[in-house]
């Protein structure tokens, strides 16, 4: 057994409005260069849809992630270390960039610098690559936005399976809803098992997953092997790159970007102690619907004084155990059972957690007459459809996210109760397995959600791992290559990026 | 002229690649990359890379060791010399035609697509069209081996390299009289070395062969600096 520690997050997709400022910070923070400007480290996406990359959850066609051979052991889905090594000359499993979308800016130029025209100028885009003029986009990071496109496309999406879907197809019937996605920081990445330079790592003491910019050649094994689609080939520098959990803000103590800046308050940063000793036998699990338990089961609870023992003499700063006793991704995850992995199934134990959401009752006219269970509507009959969620989270089983569904609607219920009513319901609380001092919990961390509250981040401690004053005068963050910015304006050993012209406009 | 070419160029070309790309990988590591080019464009690479890899490096390491092996070790196993030679143009033939037409799809790749063509450097076009000219150089010189099937000219190529191997100062005299092709093919190789660490070429010398070694599949990086205890079996997790 060995105690690590691990900031994860979870996302309370209940209250998700879909507004992308995520998405938006973290680009301006971490990928407004050259060669990343197609690569969203954080995007929203709606569903259904089959996102971006196109079709990134369907794993029979980009082989990311594990799988459990007929031994019983893991190995990635694109092969063992010798058919990943077989494959160098030619990834067949890796997305082309139209998958994602070719980078585009517009001519803003010609607004302002067009001649004389009878036709109102205006800015077209053009290829961030080559500079050519592109007449058509076709994807982005959200592009279905609010069920953008016809629904034969949007419904290939991988969590209709076993779902009757022709249905949701009908303007009465169809459901939406947004999945904001980054990096999952897994407990078992792909991704590091299938870099063949061995640049991929987790860090110990917080569990982030980086890549060494350095030691990367640029195999791009990575992308395919990731089943999320969360590592990105920077075309412009020949490595790959990905989320850093704002690593840099998150040892000072400080949340993500996303998390900092999300509107809706709906992320959660928070400790979480787990046995590390443990992640390959629960990654093997044989069914795909024990994952989710067995992931839960690798979890440690930061309240046993054994565990507290055993954290303190592996090296977990005693501050730690404390943020983890008061972790909001331990209490939704493991005490309120609320929040699940996405994709549970590729087995890659992710650690970037979602609350399901909420949706009306389907047919509201019925709704009077049908389907209420007590006092409560019954969560089948909400408008997205339950399969659906288990298929994204729990790798199709319906009964937890079912039961997460029902204690939401209980704190609904209880709150309104208590507020409008002024009665405390216990019953109501009993009925969905809490009490009422847990249920007040919950809405005070899942609906009032205080800063303090949904970011429990204790500081690196780097004085124990690094003498001060041997980093003096350092360079801080860099983007590899020593103290340099990583861009070569024309080395010996680099070469200088070709400057394409803009194309011109007349009409 | 010609010892210069063939018996201190040799030197200068394999001390510029090695002490090159020493201070490649120790000054910019950033940049010791393979520059692959497959996610802008996946038409034409899967083919093109797969034969023109193999290609080369089957001839590759048909030179290192059909060149550098002491022609005793071939007489002590019985290999005669007319058979070595006839085995290097079968087998050089066949990957080098290999790596000819996967080059061929490669350059026309890098050439004609908008994509690739940008996001080229001039090091990246030069060093492919070196290889491609010396390839066809090389598949020529089977045309001229193929008069000669004794494999006596063989033999002067491997006493040239085993002599700038081992510092005979005549080494360029055992080739003075072959034929202009080889002589050709032997300058744009040693050219090849010259500019190795300046190019993407430096990919070769990471290949991650020791992914098979490393144990397990993930990698952890701590910043700890004292060792954590040893793992004790009475240890377990404490029963919820």
């Amino acid at each position: 057994m060995r105690v690590r520690a691990q900031i994860g997050m979870v996302l309370n997709l209940d209250k998700c409005i879909g507004c992308h400022t995520c998405s938006v910070t973290c680009k301006n923070v971490w990928t407004s260069r050259d060669g990343v400007e197609y690569a969203w480290f954080n995007n929203v996406e709606t569903k259904p849809g089959i996102g971006y990359p196109k079709d990134w959850e369907n794993q029979n066609r980009w082989k990311g992630g594990w799988e459990r051979n007929s031994r019983g052991h893991i190995q990635p889905k694109q092969g063992a270390k010798w058919r990943i090594l077989a494959n160098i000359f030619g990834n067949p499993s890796l997305p082309e960039i139209d998958d994602y979308y070719e980078p585009f800016d517009f001519d803003h130029d010609h607004l302002k610098s067009a001649p004389e025209m009878k036709a109102f100028p205006t800015a077209r885009p053009y290829s961030k690559i080559t500079g050519e003029r592109i007449e058509k986009i076709e994807w982005g990071p959200n592009w279905e936005e609010i069920l953008g496109g016809e629904f034969a496309k949007r419904s290939q999406d991988y969590n209709f399976e076993g779902v009757q879907k022709e249905i949701y197809g009908e303007y009465e019937n169809t459901f939406m809803m947004y999945l904001p996605r980054l990096c999952e920081h897994c407990l078992n990445p792909t991704c590091a098992a299938s870099c063949p330079s061995g640049a991929i790592y987790k860090r110990e003491e917080d569990g982030v997953v980086l890549i060494d910019q350095e030691k990367c050649r640029g195999w791009r094994m990575c992308v395919s092997g990731c089943p999320y689609k969360k590592v990105y080939y920077n075309w412009d520098t020949g490595k790959s790159e990905k989320c850093t959990f704002c690593y840099p803000r998150i040892e000072s103590g400080m949340p993500t970007v996303c998390s900092e800046t999300c509107v809706g308050r709906i992320r959660y940063l928070g400790v979480v102690l787990y046995d590390a000793d443990a992640i390959e036998k629960a990654a093997s699990a044989e069914r795909t619907t024990d994952l989710y338990d067995a992931q839960l089961d690798v979890f440690l609870d930061p309240h046993d004084p054994v565990v507290r023992d055993m954290a303190l003499a592996d090296g977990v700063p005693a501050e730690w155990i404390e943020a983890a006793q008061n972790s909001p991704v331990w209490k939704m995850a493991m005490e309120w059972k609320v929040a699940f992995p996405l994709h549970p199934e590729y087995r890659t134990l992710p650690m970037v957690w979602y609350i399901p959401p909420l949706s009306p009752i389907q047919n509201a006219a019925e709704a009077g007459r049908l389907g209420h269970d007590g006092e409560m509507p019954d969560v089948r009959n909400l408008r997205i459809p339950l399969k659906y969620l288990a298929n994204m989270l729990t790798a199709g089983d319906e009964k937890p996210v079912a039961q997460a569904l029902e204690r939401m609607l209980a704190m609904r219920a209880y709150m309104r109760a208590k507020t409008v009513d002024g009665v405390i319901d216990e019953a109501i609380a009993a009925r969905v397995g809490l009490s009422g001092r847990v249920i007040e919990d919950m809405y005070k961390i899942m609906a009032l959600a205080d800063y303090e509250d949904r970011f429990v981040i204790p500081t690196t401690h780097r004085e124990l791992a690094e003498e001060a004053m041997d980093i003096r005068g350092g360079c801080g963050f860099t983007d590899g290559n020593g103290c340099s910015t990583g861009v070569s304006e024309g080395t010996l050993f680099g070469g200088k990026k070709k400057k394409f012209t803009l194309p011109s406009e007349a009409f | 002229m010609h010892n210069f070419l063939f018996g201190i160029y040799p030197y200068i070309a394999l001390s510029v690649a090695i002490l090159g790309s020493i201070a490649r990988y120790e000054r910019d590591p950033f940049t010791w990359k393979t520059s692959s080019s497959q996610l802008l464009r996946r038409k034409q690479l899967i083919l093109g890379s797969v034969l023109f890899h193999v290609g080369v490096l089957v001839i590759f390491f048909g030179h290192l060791i059909g060149l550098l092996t002491p022609i005793q070790v071939f007489d002590a196993l019985g290999i005669s010399h007319g058979a070595k030679q006839l085995l290097a143009v079968i087998a050089g033939g066949i990957a080098g035609v290999m790596a000819l037409v996967g080059g061929g799809i490669l350059f026309h790749r890098r050439w004609t697509d908008p994509r690739i063509r940008q996001t080229s450097s001039f090091a990246d076009i030069a060093i492919l069209a070196m290889l491609l000219a010396q390839l066809v150089l090389g598949v020529g010189t089977i045309f001229v081996s193929l008069q000669h099937l004794d494999g006596y000219e063989m033999t002067k190529f491997m006493a040239w390299a085993q002599g700038i191997w081992t510092f005979d100062g005549q080494a360029a005299s055992y080739i003075a009289d072959v034929h202009w092709l080889f002589k050709m093919h032997l300058f744009l190789g040693l050219t090849i070395f010259l500019v190795f660490p300046f190019t993407r070429l430096v990919h070769m010398l990471s290949v991650p062969l020791r992914y098979f070694t490393r144990p397990g599949y993930q990698i952890v990086r701590s910043r700890r600096q004292e060792p954590l205890p040893e793992r004790d079996a009475t240890r377990v997790k404490p029963a919820e």
